[in-house]
Formats: structure tokens, C-alpha cells, sequence
């Protein structure tokens, strides 16, 4: 009786934390467009959405019932089945990698020791990888069943970039894990909680693993699935309504939750920066020091979203040689000699 | 070849410098740029709240004026119509009856006026021409319409209101005028 009540309890507190997680990450989505407009009005000394509400802030929710009302339009020929899987499995995958990433350390409520994370996996970063390459099923199924030529080019391309930036993210991670020999998320923000930051050890990796995120969230200067001036819309052409606004809302949700593991992996996760959260813990109080790691690891989030949307309204588009001649020619090669050079400088300390 | 100006320049084409290849120099110094850009002021006037104040010299709308008993001015002499390079005004004369002796300033007046807006190109020789100074341009421009009918202005759009009946609105219809002409 004693174990069920237990994992009743358990269970609960892992339903309310996904609903919590998917509720913010959508939130937050939301008000990246809104960000993403504002702060690129600001750039090119406009002023941005400001007629919805105070500041324009009411702007997403209108685009989002816009999207909604829309008329939504299936073409004749399409492939029904993949035509509406394509958008749905875009979202899943984006919202998918949110439950191995850890949000906070664990707060206490009633008694009861709550982890601010989903899963701790043990294979943490391959679930991650794992998760994200599906992303591009979301891209190919949804360009090869609009049965059209710009979507499917778009698509073959989207498939075709991820592939090959996928192969030196993974590389440049090789390298951070060989110095936390640990695939746990927390493992890895708990290790550098205590020896400081990865980013100090693996300038290198970070910036390689920083342009491969890039390109998976197919974000300018990386955005050639959906080049607009080459391929019209690129994969989502054939899409209207809210099946088009989940392709565009999952790249948000990709921007937010890749933010999310660019900090975990190289910025200390939940770590405040030049706080001793043990000391601190002992003054304050457990909770409230894990709520404030949480505030830390969100205020690193909004950074690289906002370095996400400042790098788009800065770099024009590769044109596709380049592209392939960065991920191949460059980071490949980059990536693994910073592989080799973090190995045998591990090999060289421990003797 | 001798080049036809001294303005000519050569063009280096220099293979790029490793600096150059790396790229991210220069990504960077043009974030640096962008961001730099993101607390210039912006040039953006909010317009339905915001104005922006009209040149003393600008030429609106047409206005038919009234003397001060609020009697019109217009007298249907047709000098208007015949400045108009636009053919944009029409009018009909009529011969005023001893009852209207307080609403027409003259024995004869217009019985209908009309300026087709989509014709007017807004030079004010209309005005210029007037001996009896019963047009003048105002400072509102034209609004959108949904019909070719709505842009031509008949005599009751055209007219002043009154200043005996509606001094209010003869003021703010005045006003902007009296105001635009001391700026002069």
C-alpha cells in the first residue's frame, strides 16, 4: 500500500513537471516571435509590433488565433496520412528533448525530494541526438507528401544539411565527453558546478557544437530548407492554418530547447555563476536557492535565443556549396582535431 | 588602355587572408553593428497618435469659403475651372432671388460645384485664380474611398461651415488657416 501510494505521488509530480515544462517551453516559443520581431525592427531601426496590446505584447496570441482561424487547405494529390503526420511529428520532436535536460535541482515540497527534471537517463545527450536528428523527418515527411517540386527540394536539402552537421555536433561532443566521462545531463552540470564552466575547457567544441545547433535549427545563416527566394516556402509551401503554424512554432521550440542544451552542456546548466549554491542553500533555504539555479539556467536560455535571433538579422544565407563546404571541409576535420588534442592532453594530465 | 577618366580604380583581387577565410571576424564586427543599431533612434512617427506637422505651404484639400455673415463667397465665375490644367472643376451658375440675400454674397452664385479628386493634382492654381477669394486649399488631404463617386466633392463637402450657425467648427476649419497664413 505504502509502495503505491508512493508512486502515485511520483507519477503525479512527473505529470504536473511535463505539463509545466511543455506549458513554458510553449510560452516561451510564443514570445520568441514576438522577440524575434521586436528585436529585429530594433536592428534595423524600426520599432516592431506594437499595436496588440501594451508594447504589442498581445502580438503572438493574434498571430496564433490568425493561424487557427485560417481556412486549412489539404492538396489533391498530396499523401493525406504523411501530410498531416509531417507537422505533428515536427512539434513532438521539438517538445521531446525537454525531458532529458534538467531544469533545476531538486526543490522539496511536503516532504517529498522533487528532481526538476523529467528523466535522468543515463544516456542523456544520445536520447538528445537521438531526438533531434528525428527533426528532420518532421522537414522531409512534410515536403515529400506536399507533392511538390519547392517543397521536395527543400526537403532533400533540410535532410541533407542535418545529416552533415549532425556528424561534427557529435564530434565536438566526443570531446566534452571524454572530460566529464559522463552521457548524464546532470552528471555534467554537477561536474561543472564544482570544476567551472565547460565552455573554459572547450572554447573550441563549444563554438563547433554552437554552429551545428544552428544548422539543425535550420535558423539563418543556415535556413536553406526554407529559402525563401530560391524555394518560395520551402518545405511547408503546401501548408495553411495551424498545420503551418506548428512547422513555424516547432523552430521556435527548437531554438528554445537547443538554448536549453547549449547551456546545460557548456554553461553550467543551473549553476549561478560565482555562487557557492551550497553555502547558499544553508542561508537561504534549498528551495529557494533551486528556484533561483532555475532563474540562472532561464536567463542563459534567453541569451542564446536572443543570440539566435541577433545572428539571423546579422548574416545573410550560405549559398548550398558553402554550406557543404563548411560542415565537411571545416568543421569535420575541426571537430576532430579538437578531439584529438582534448585526448591527449586528458592523457597527458593523468600520467 | 587609357582610361576615359581619372575616376577609374583597379580592382585587387587578392586571394583571401586567413584572417579573412575564418569568417568570424567579420561575423562578429557585424553583430557588433546590428547591435549597435538596436538604441539608434528610431525614425518611425506613430502615426494615428503622432502627427507630423504639414509645411505652411502645403496644399490639402479644397475648401469653398464664406465672408464673415457666413454668406458664400463664390461668385460661379469659372476662373477656376479655366486655371485648372487638371479639368478637375465644374459648375453651374444661377441668379440669386431676393430671399437668398443671406446666403450668397453676390448676385450670382453656384449652384452646383464639384472637383472630381482623382483628377486634382493639388497645384493650387485654382486658388490663385480666384478674384474673390472663395477656394483656398486646406491642410487635410483627401481620405480613401471605396467608390470613384466618393472623390467627387460636391458643394455641401466643399463649403466651410457656417460661422453664424456653427462657430465652432468655422474656428477649427479657420484656425489652421489664419495659423498657416501669419507663419507665412
Amino acid at each position: 500500500m505504502d509502495l503505491m501510494a508512493i508512486n502515485l505521488a511520483y507519477g503525479i509530480e512527473k505529470l504536473l513537471l511535463i505539463g509545466g515544462i511543455i506549458t513554458v517551453s510553449l510560452i516561451v516559443a510564443m514570445y520568441t516571435t514576438y522577440a524575434e520581431r521586436k528585436v529585429a525592427a530594433w536592428m534595423q531601426d524600426r520599432r516592431g509590433p506594437n499595436r496588440a496590446g501594451p508594447f504589442g505584447l498581445l502580438q503572438p496570441a493574434a498571430d496564433g488565433l490568425k493561424l487557427f482561424f485560417k481556412e486549412e487547405i489539404i492538396p489533391l494529390t498530396s499523401n493525406k496520412t504523411l501530410f498531416v503526420l509531417g507537422p505533428a511529428l515536427a512539434m513532438i520532436t521539438a517538445m521531446l528533448t525537454s525531458a532529458v535536460i534538467p531544469w533545476g535541482s531538486s526543490i522539496n515540497i511536503f516532504g517529498r525530494d522533487v528532481s526538476l527534471q523529467i528523466a535522468d537517463v543515463n544516456i542523456g545527450i544520445l536520447y538528445v541526438f537521438g531526438v533531434v536528428s528525428m527533426g528532420v523527418y518532421g522537414i522531409m515527411i512534410g515536403g515529400w507528401s506536399s507533392n511538390n517540386k519547392f517543397s521536395l527540394i527543400a526537403a532533400v536539402r533540410g535532410a541533407s544539411q542535418i545529416i552533415s552537421y549532425e556528424l561534427a555536433m557529435g564530434l565536438s561532443l566526443i570531446a566534452l565527453l571524454m572530460m566529464t566521462g559522463s552521457l548524464s545531463l546532470k552528471t555534467i552540470v554537477q561536474q561543472q558546478m564544482e570544476g567551472g564552466w565547460n565552455i573554459i575547457y572547450q572554447p573550441l567544441g563549444f563554438l563547433i557544437f554552437l554552429i551545428c545547433v544552428f544548422a539543425e535549427c535550420n535558423r539563418t545563416p543556415f535556413d536553406l530548407p526554407e529559402a525563401e527566394n530560391e524555394l518560395n516556402f520551402g518545405y511547408h509551401q503546401e501548408y495553411s492554418s495551424m498545420k503551418l503554424g506548428l512547422y513555424l512554432f516547432a523552430e521556435y521550440v527548437n531554438m528554445f530547447i537547443s538554448s536549453a542544451v547549449v547551456s546545460t552542456l557548456f554553461f553550467g546548466g543551473y549553476d549561478i555563476p560565482f555562487v557557492d549554491e551550497a553555502a547558499l542553500s544553508l542561508s537561504l533555504g534549498a528551495n529557494t536557492v533551486a528556484l533561483l539555479g532555475f532563474g540562472a539556467l532561464f536567463a542563459k536560455i534567453l541569451f542564446f535565443l536572443f543570440l539566435f535571433i541577433w545572428v539571423r538579422w546579422t548574416i545573410p544565407r550560405f549559398r548550398y556549396d558553402q554550406l557543404m563546404d563548411l560542415g565537411w571541409k571545416k568543421l569535420i576535420p575541426l571537430a576532430l582535431a579538437n578531439m584529438l588534442i582534448t585526448a591527449v592532453v586528458i592523457l597527458w594530465l593523468n600520467k | 588602355m587609357a582610361s576615359l577618366t581619372n575616376r577609374a580604380k583597379v580592382l585587387e583581387q587578392k586571394p583571401m587572408s586567413f584572417m579573412e577565410r575564418l569568417y568570424l571576424p567579420a561575423i562578429f564586427k557585424g553583430m557588433a553593428i546590428t547591435f549597435s543599431h538596436m538604441f539608434k533612434k528610431k525614425a518611425t512617427i506613430h502615426y494615428p497618435e503622432e502627427k507630423r506637422p504639414f509645411s505652411p505651404v502645403f496644399r490639402g484639400l479644397h475648401v469653398l469659403n464664406r465672408d464673415e455673415e457666413g454668406r458664400e463667397n463664390c461668385t460661379a465665375c469659372g476662373l477656376c475651372a479655366v486655371a485648372c490644367p487638371a479639368e478637375a472643376i465644374t459648375m453651374e451658375a444661377a441668379e440669386r432671388k431676393t430671399s437668398e440675400e443671406h446666403l450668397y454674397r453676390e448676385e450670382k452664385y453656384a449652384a452646383k460645384y464639384e472637383i472630381n479628386m482623382l483628377r486634382c493634382i493639388f497645384c493650387g492654381l485654382c486658388e490663385e485664380a480666384c478674384p474673390k477669394d472663395a477656394i483656398y486649399m486646406s491642410e487635410t488631404f483627401a481620405p480613401s474611398n471605396f467608390t470613384r463617386k466618393g472623390f467627387i466633392y460636391s458643394k455641401d463637402e466643399l463649403l466651410i461651415p457656417n460661422p453664424v450657425n456653427d462657430k465652432e467648427n468655422y474656428d477649427i476649419a479657420k484656425g489652421l488657416r489664419e495659423a498657416q497664413l501669419k507663419n507665412k
